[in-house]
């Protein structure tokens, strides 16, 4: 692709400003950001408006803003599920996480697994849902990355700088390493806010100014072939098309929230009704992602992927480039690198929380746990910015040395293991019923199971096609894995609590109430 | 009763109201259909676009509640 100059400088310009504010948050309602609560949450100080930045920055990422259309593009109205997806999260949100909220603030609980580790006393469970959040992390990082990858191919600069292959997502890469380390999660918040107005102002002009050049909605739909507008409907034998979109998008939204990086955001507010106002107000975003997801049917409508120009971009980074070669055959060049901009700023603010979550999870449930329990604030702070940096370096590592396919894969089999932590996370913000051992064995069920399906279905769906009785149920592997993780815990805990009851708790009831 | 739950925690049947968008929203046959068009976008399409205010203004009556039992 050849270099377009008036989109790289705009773009470049927006980029470095907003680097430049990540690196001035540290002086934002200044703290001492060698401890782990003030540099990894913020000092719990962020209150509706800037929660609502963050968790929107956090929860859509560039990755979410390229894959969504792209996955329409190629495949219709399946791609469409990452919709009631993103609507689903916000009755759970409003419904459970005031509840963790609210205890993890009376005991100050940093991660999900302190929390875990302080409702039932077990370090190993602790350990196991640490572990989990932070191995499902790692490649969403790298996709962040990926997605910057993508932008970068698309500007026309160069993947090879004065001989270092990837030199310019080296440098995307370590801009944020940079700030995430020095300002933690408060140069990620303010980042957030610009991120956003970006994307918010990219998002309404594209769909007015492409459709209108389309020639309006209709003649977009008119373009996608009948087959691909709707679902197709069940048989007597299968259960089909529209009860795997239904499982896709109720086990996507029970996992989501069960991310490290979505409770690091959530657990940064300074209050329980600042996330019940969030419930309401973020749903803004998923009609943006709703929007969004049509640019991928208005590029089948432009015909991109018969343009010769773009063939290089499709080649090296297939459906993904579909979004980037539709802004940069209907934008003026200067809107390009807005655009652009917007993109891979949405790709640093995500990378950067999750970076910071998983710098918590070792931190706080493996190094002070299992390293060094008697360590200070400053050696636990310390330690955390360490280890966030490792994570990133994985990513980065991850992403020069696998293939892009690998990044996806792994995140999809990330989404199934997180999504193993529901009963020790969220079901026992309601009951104490299960035993750890209980909740250990199920999630190692649940892991394993679901692992075993990802690799039956080759890593490329997440959709397995389960038999029951000459009837094929096309479900989420999630979720299916979750039923078993739901069946061994109750099993093993109704045994354990007649051998060995535990019922050993540090919180009480009123904790949960905030 | 627990005793040492704090008062007005009892359930109340206004969260029924967070299940609405799960029933609208997962019985994907109901809306697997082009017709209506709006605008010229398919059923599908605006049903679902239009759950993403829905939902909001399902969860608000739900947050007043929280809101009046605090105070």
């Amino acid at each position: 692709m050849s270099a377009n100059p008036v989109a790289i400088a705009v773009f470049l310009i927006l980029f470095v400003m907003v680097a430049c504010l990540g690196f001035v948050a540290t002086r934002w309602r200044k703290a001492d950001l060698h401890s782990v609560h003030e540099w990894g949450l913020g000092g719990r100080s962020f209150g509706t408006v800037i929660t609502w930045f963050l968790l929107g920055g956090d929860l859509y990422t560039a990755y979410t803003f390229i894959a969504v259309p792209a996955a329409m593009f190629a495949t219709g109205a399946v791609g469409f599920f990452a919709v009631p997806y993103t609507i689903l999260i916000y009755p759970i949100l409003f419904l459970c996480f005031p509840r963790l909220w609210a205890v993890a603030h009376r005991h100050g609980y940093v991660t999900a697994a302190d929390y875990v580790k302080g409702r039932f006393g077990s370090k190993t469970l602790a350990l196991a849902i640490a572990l989990t959040g932070i191995a499902a992390i790692i490649p969403y990082v790298a996709l962040q990355l990926v997605g910057m990858q993508v932008v970068f191919a698309a500007l026309g600069i160069p993947s090879t700088f004065a001989g270092i292959p990837n030199l310019p997502v080296i440098i995307a890469f370590c801009v944020l390493a940079a700030y995430t380390y020095s300002s933690g999660l408060r140069g990620t918040a303010l980042t957030a806010v610009v991120k956003d107005l970006l994307i918010y102002v990219t998002v309404l002009t594209a769909i007015v100014v492409i459709p209108s050049a389309l020639g309006g909605y209709g003649k977009v739909f008119a373009s996608i072939g009948p087959k691909l507008l709707t679902l197709p409907h069940g048989s007597d034998t299968s259960l089909g098309a529209t009860f795997s979109y239904a499982s896709l998008a109720l086990g996507s939204a029970l996992a989501l929230f069960l991310y490290p990086h979505s409770l690091t955001g959530i657990l940064s507010s300074s209050s329980s009704m600042a996330i019940r106002k969030n419930a309401i107000l973020l749903p803004a975003y998923s009609l943006a992602l709703a929007l969004l997801a049509l640019l991928g049917y208005m590029a089948v409508a432009a015909g991109i992927k018969a343009m010769p120009e773009y063939a290089a971009g499709f080649g090296a980074f297939g459906n993904n480039f579909a979004i980037p070669a539709l802004f940069l055959h209907m934008f003026p060049a200067w809107f390009v690198g807005v655009a652009f901009a917007a993109i891979a700023i949405g790709a640093l603010v995500p990378a950067s929380i999750m970076a910071i979550a998983s710098g918590n999870l070792f931190t706080r449930n493996i190094y002070k746990q299992f390293i060094n329990p008697n360590c200070t604030d400053r050696q636990e702070g310390r330690a955390a910015k360490l280890a966030s940096m490792t994570v990133k370096l994985g990513a980065l590592v991850f992403v020069l040395v696998f293939q892009t396919s690998a990044a996806i894969q792994l995140q999809l089999l990330g989404g199934v293991w997180i999504c193993q932590t529901l009963p020790a996370v969220l079901v026992s913000l309601y009951t104490r019923w299960f035993h750890p051992t209980g909740l250990l064995a199920g999630w190692a069920a649940g892991i394993i199971s679901g692992t075993v399906m990802a690799y039956q279905l080759s890593l490329k769906s997440s959709v397995y096609p389960l038999h029951l009785g000459g009837i094929t149920v096309p479900c989420y592997a999630a979720l299916l894995a979750l039923v078993l993780n739901f069946a061994v815990a109750a099993l093993v805990t109704l045994v354990m609590n007649a051998v060995a009851p535990d019922k050993t708790d540090e919180t009480v009831p009123a904790d949960y109430h905030g | 009763m627990n005793i040492d739950k704090p008062q007005g925690r009892k359930f109340h049947p206004i969260y029924f109201l967070l299940l609405v968008p799960f029933v609208a929203l997962l019985w994907v046959p109901s809306y697997d259909r082009v017709d209506p068009e709006l605008f010229g976008i398919p059923f599908f399409y605006w049903y679902q676009m239009a759950w993403t205010l829905l939902g909001a203004v399902c969860t608000l009556p739900v947050y007043l509640h929280e809101e009046k039992t605090r105070s």
